[in-house]
């Protein structure tokens, strides 16, 4: 199918919100647009971060998910209480995928769940005992933690808990740092807030821990901020930075270590991937160490060229002969990855409806390997993201924001594309449409998707999914009556 | 009342950014912009508009400040 016109896509719109009540339609109206390059705020043309309406089906996660799940949680040799009903964090457990050295139970923790498991009695009278006692258990079973964070579950701001005071005294009896986190999963309209909090508890209670201590630093130490080494993806990241002749300091938070966030500050540029969960802690940095940020994107070939020539331009010039030598060097290599799957790949259509930085980052990767793509939204971007947004998306294309689960699905029947790229809950309903389907959370079990390293990987996998020749077995063999009688007839 | 935030953007121009709500936004105008004499009014991208109490220009940015808000957008 050709690509839509502005009318017909605007006109598609208003048809799939028909369905709703008319103060629904109203609200929902606000969060999809028609993209319009010649459009210098988002703003004019879509709303975004704002509490979803009851009733419709979301994809949203809670401010304990952006917390616990996506900055907290990836600091593997901290333990970090789900502190609440057991199913929050045993439900979430280890599904994000985030990699990490160490052996797990004994000096790293990233995969397993440590609670509270509230009942009735903790909600009546209160948790605060139990989760003293929990932190000396865990001392005691798992002595090599570095430290512990406290993420608050809903109930313990309900019934007011008083967190802040019993990590205070812990911390003092284990003489470890013992972090409270109010991430209660009412806050906010999304995970959005969740990163907020988690950023500030860093600033609160980690960054400063050593700013007395001496560091032997180089004139190349930066950081990788926002990347949380999905199925690999910080460790790609970081060879090119090394091939680049910098040092990487610090990792957050995939991979990363509560040594390692303490001493960031001593770092010469914060590199940030993903700018919607930790822009917070990069922008402190920047005002009370006076170290600079840079927005970087490592999808696809196109991108990482222009990033690392940007990331160069900020050291002095063995860094920028070294930068061009490490792009030379992948030049080749990209080109082959290019040569074998742009043929079976070009032309092809792609929507996408992700979390923070993907939904833009990942369109120069397809665009690398002749793909469009023409629907992209966030699960919880702010105004700023779309900004960002517009500019890389092409004239006419839809942007969605907190989609619902029925607008999705008429989106994806009417436009047809060949791909989508969202979360598991949104995964068997296109397959069983028979649409093509990559997780574009956790990069369905496979990964690094970032880097150039990445890349060989992200097209072999587009590859693998949308050329499956299961797709077009999908009707019975009894249902299939033309080919059959094409062949009578030849 | 409220705490923002000024930074430089990688174009040279200045940045505001109000924690508070996450707002994220480019300064199209400041009233006062020497080094003597800096702040005044500040009329923002989006059409909002805050006040800033003139002051010295800060020695460095980012520079965190208290405003007060004029007129906000939306
Ligand atoms: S909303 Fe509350 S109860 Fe639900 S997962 Fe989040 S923290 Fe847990």
């Amino acid at each position: 199918m050709s690509a839509l016109t502005r009318e017909e896509t605007q006109a598609l719109i208003q048809e799939v919100l028909e369905v709703y009540p008319e103060k629904a339609r109203k609200d929902r109206e606000k969060h999809l647009a028609v993209n319009d390059q010649s459009i210098e705020q988002s703003k004019k043309c879509i709303t975004s971060n704002r509490k979803s309406l009851p009733g419709v089906m979301t994809i949203r996660g809670c401010a304990y998910a952006g917390s616990k799940g996506v900055v907290w949680g990836p600091i593997k040799d901290m333990i970090h209480i789900s502190h609440g009903p057991v199913g929050c964090g045993q439900y979430s457990r280890a599904g994000r995928r985030n990699y990490y050295v160490g052996t797990t139970g004994v000096n790293a923790f990233g995969t397993m769940n440590f609670t509270s498991d509230f009942q009735e009695k903790d909600i009546v009278f209160g948790g605060d005992k139990k989760l003293a006692k929990l932190i000396g258990e865990v001392e005691q079973l798992f002595p090599l933690h570095k430290g512990i964070s406290v993420q608050s579950e809903c109930p313990i701001g309900l019934i007011g808990d008083d967190i802040e005071a019993v990590s205070k005294k812990s911390a003092k009896e284990i003489n470890k740092p013992v972090i409270p986190v109010r991430c209660e999963g009412f806050r906010g309209v999304s995970q959005s807030l969740g990163h907020h909090i988690a950023n500030d508890a860093i600033r609160d209670w980690v960054l400063g821990n050593r700013d007395e201590s001496t560091f032997e630093s180089t004139p190349y130490d930066v950081t990788i901020i926002g990347d949380y080494n999905i199925g690999g993806d910080a460790w790609a990241t970081r060879t090119i930075l090394e091939d680049m002749g910098l040092r990487v300091i610090a990792q957050w938070s995939g991979d990363g270590t509560l040594a390692e966030m303490e001493n960031t500050p001593k770092a010469k540029l914060n590199l940030l991937h993903c700018y919607r969960s930790m822009n917070y802690i990069s922008r402190h940095m920047e005002e009370k160490y006076g170290i600079p940020y840079m927005e970087y994107n490592f999808f696809g070939p196109t991108k990482i060229e222009a990033s690392i020539r940007e990331i160069a331009g900020f050291f002095d010039d063995t860094i920028k002969a070294k930068a061009e030598a490490v792009i030379a060097k992948y030049k080749p290599m990209m080109q082959a990855v290019i040569d074998k799957y742009k043929p079976r790949l070009e032309g092809k259509r792609v929507m996408l409806y992700v979390g923070g930085l993907r939904p833009r980052h990942v369109i120069g990767a397809y665009e690398d390997l002749g793909m469009e793509v023409v629907g992209t939204g966030y699960e919880f971007a702010h105004g700023d993201d779309y900004d960002r947004t517009i500019k890389e998306m092409g004239n006419a294309t839809l942007l969605y924001d907190d989609v619902t689960g029925l607008e999705f699905e008429e989106f994806v029947k009417r436009v047809k594309p060949d791909l989508v790229g969202s979360g598991i809950k949104e995964k068997f309903i296109f397959q069983k449409m028979g649409i093509p389907f990559r997780q574009m959370h956790s990069w369905d079990y496979s990964g690094p998707y970032h880097s150039y390293d990445g890349f060989a990987i992200f097209a072999r996998d587009m590859d693998m999914t949308l050329n499956n020749p299961c797709w077009g077995n999908l009707t019975a063999p009894w249902l299939k009556v033309e080919p059959v009688a094409e062949k009578a007839a030849a | 009342m409220a705490n923002i935030m000024i930074r430089r953007d990688s174009k040279g121009s200045y940045q505001f950014y109000l924690p508070k709500r996450d707002l994220e936004d480019t300064i199209v105008s400041m009233e006062f912009d020497t080094p003597e004499k800096w702040g005044g009014e500040i009329k923002l991208n989006n059409g909002g508009a805050y006040y800033i109490e003139p002051q010295a220009a800060p020695a460095r940015l980012p520079y965190s400040v208290r405003a007060k808000r004029l007129d906000a957008a939306e």
